[in-house]
């Protein structure tokens, strides 16, 4: 039983989620988007007080066993704390029952979003600026064929699509783009069969219940 | 003024005239605009209901119009609406807001200015909703094809045919990857990728997760699945509690060994990063879709020594992690990778079915072309 469910509920949500593609009827489109809109978004909401309990269960044992580093692991539950007390009593743009400004200092929760996750986070996307360089460093320090060819392909490429290799080259611009457009494109695509093929295959191997690694690999 | 000369003043006034009312005519056929004929309405086909597609034929005036106007009237009503306006040079248009089973009729109007012609009225025409969608039939037809492909070679494994699978260097190394761990005594980092349970690439992580698990319970190493989405925690915890069983050792298994960190993408590197910096594990491996973060968790971790085994369908991800990680999985291999290490006949009889697949439309699309490109060679033309 406790395979044979599972089993049995995702052939039953396999089907029916296949079934929308091929009908258009308003009665199976409705009833998809209401499977989609309502029920996967409670299973969402019951998963996500599971992830909070496992964060929060995950540091308070680190905290408990003085584990390396476990002082950041109370600036995490504080800081979980807080946000979650602003978020849930302050309303999100600071028009709940919990005050959230002393003066012109706001802290609602729209506010902690925009001043600090959002800065935070383009502070993390900008190192991948640095390690660029440091993967195009190492892999043109291979010295293989491979990578000589990638080396004067990227060159080629990056060189011409500023104006001066039009001003020097003529027909650099060109060969540049026709780089792009076809060997690129055609591995692209050749890539893109394999790997809707792939997919195509392992959602079979799923719903027919062949592939069951997604179970804990039980037989 | 003399006789004669009021007469050839009567006659260049009347030449005058007679130029003037000329050029007017011509002016007004040239300007004259004709309507679009045989209006046909139509129920759209291949939706839902609530449509109706109306297509004309082109007005010969159509060259100088502005557009066309679309009015409707509804069967036993005697108002007329304007459901649309679309610009000259076309021929058909989808009325989307039709009540199913209701009667409407169409005209079309050729709009010039000021000026407006109008066809005839089309046929009264209905909307209804289809059971089927005709343009999915060769869809269909190979996913049935495939499917019994993939069910043909599964036959064919479970009778014990020896199925060969090529060598795939990244989960060769699986084994050496997990055996180093052990012995530097260093844990082991999976990542599954940042999409959610519904993406393929996401179910093939956490199938790779099984098997790479099993053998960390062998070789009783150390794993860390840090999760950025609450279902995936879920699913990949108990993915590695039942490989832990299976390798029989249920007691090593930790609970707190897969955790929820967040679900905000950048937040979600950096936490990663930090693991890799603080618990230096011996081998991290990267499986599943990625965005813009795979070159800072494969790079940092190519900063720590690590070994790293890499996954992904993202193909615009591919590059980076060739580049920084000792072995990639290219795209379906990330599918592949659980018969791979598995070894179970089943999955390899799927794998073996997939690749004729695959081959099947190699086939298709070498043919296609060959015939589009001897159909357009110029030579032929020629007779």
């Amino acid at each position: 039983m406790k395979v044979r469910l599972p089993l049995l509920l995702v052939l039953i949500t396999g089907i029916f989620g296949a079934l929308p593609f091929l009908i258009p009827h308003h009665v199976i489109q409705t009833a998809d988007n209401e499977f989609r809109n309502s029920v996967l978004v409670i299973i969402g909401a019951f998963s996500l007080v599971l992830g909070v309990g496992s964060i929060i269960r995950h540091h308070m044992d680190k905290v408990r066993r003085k584990r390396e580093h476990w002082g950041y692991s109370w600036v995490l539950l504080i800081s979980l704390l807080i946000t979650s007390i602003i978020g849930l009593f302050g309303g999100i743009d600071g028009n709940g029952s919990l005050p959230t400004h002393i003066g012109n200092f706001h802290f609602d929760i729209q506010t902690i979003f925009i001043r600090m996750e959002v800065p935070l986070g383009a502070t993390m996307f900008s190192i991948l600026a640095f390690f660029m360089s440091s993967a195009a460093y190492r892999s043109f320090k291979a010295r293989s064929f491979e990578a000589t060819l990638l080396l004067l392909t990227a060159f080629i490429v990056m060189f011409g699509s500023v104006p001066l290799s039009a001003y020097l080259i003529p027909k650099l611009p060109h060969f540049a783009e026709w780089i792009l457009t076809v060997p690129s494109t055609a591995a692209k695509r050749g890539m893109g069969f394999g790997i809707a093929l792939g997919g195509l295959a392992t959602s079979l191997k799923i719903i027919l219940g062949i592939e069951r690694g997604w179970l804990g690999g039980t037989k | 003024m003399t006789m004669i000369e009021k007469l050839k003043d009567f006659k260049i006034k009347r030449l005058l005239f007679n130029f003037l009312i000329f050029n007017l005519l011509i002016l007004t056929s040239i300007y004259a605009i004709e309507p679009p004929a045989n209006v046909v309405a139509k129920d759209n086909p291949n939706d839902g209901g609530g449509s109706i597609l109306i297509q004309w034929r082109i007005s010969p005036s159509d060259s100088i119009l502005d557009g066309y106007r679309i009015l409707r009237q509804q069967q036993g009503s005697t108002e007329i609406s304007e459901v649309g306006f679309i610009g000259r040079g076309r021929i058909s248009f989808t009325d989307e807001g039709t009540t199913d089973k209701m009667k409407y009729t169409y005209q079309v109007v050729a709009v010039k200015d000021t000026s407006e012609v109008a066809s005839a009225w089309s046929n009264p025409a209905t909307s209804k909703p289809q059971w089927f969608d005709t343009n999915r039939i060769s869809v269909v037809v190979f996913t049935i094809l495939f499917t019994f492909l993939i069910i043909y070679f599964i036959e064919r494994a479970k009778k014990g045919t020896n199925l060969f699978v090529r060598k795939i260097p990244g989960l060769a190394a699986v084994d050496e990857a997990v055996g180093r761990a052990t012995e530097m005594g260093k844990p082991i980092l999976y990542v599954p990728g940042l999409t959610g349970i519904s993406d393929v690439a996401t179910i093939a992580a956490m199938n790779i997760l099984g098997e790479v698990a099993k053998k960390i319970a062998q070789y009783d190493s150390r794993l860390i699945v840090p999760n950025t989405d609450p279902i995936v925690f879920t699913v990949a915890r108990e993915v590695v509690k039942e490989a832990y069983i299976q390798a029989g050792r249920p007691d090593a298994f930790k609970p707190d060994s897969v955790y929820f960190v967040t679900d905000s993408q950048f937040a979600y590197a950096a936490a990663v990063d930090g693991i890799m910096t603080r618990e230096q594990p011996a081998t991290n491996f990267f499986m599943g879709y990625f965005y813009a973060e795979a070159l800072i968790l494969a790079e940092t971790g190519a900063s720590t020594g690590a070994v790293q085994i890499a996954g992904t369908d993202a193909v615009t991800q591919l590059p980076f992690f060739i580049t920084s990680c000792d072995y990639t999985l290219l795209g379906e291999e990330l599918y592949a990778a659980s018969a791979y290490l598995s070894r179970e006949p089943l999955l390899l009889g799927g794998l073996i079915g997939q690749d004729w697949g695959k081959a099947v439309i190699v086939v298709i699309l070498v043919v296609l072309t060959v015939i589009g490109l001897l159909t357009n060679l110029q030579v032929l033309k020629l007779f």
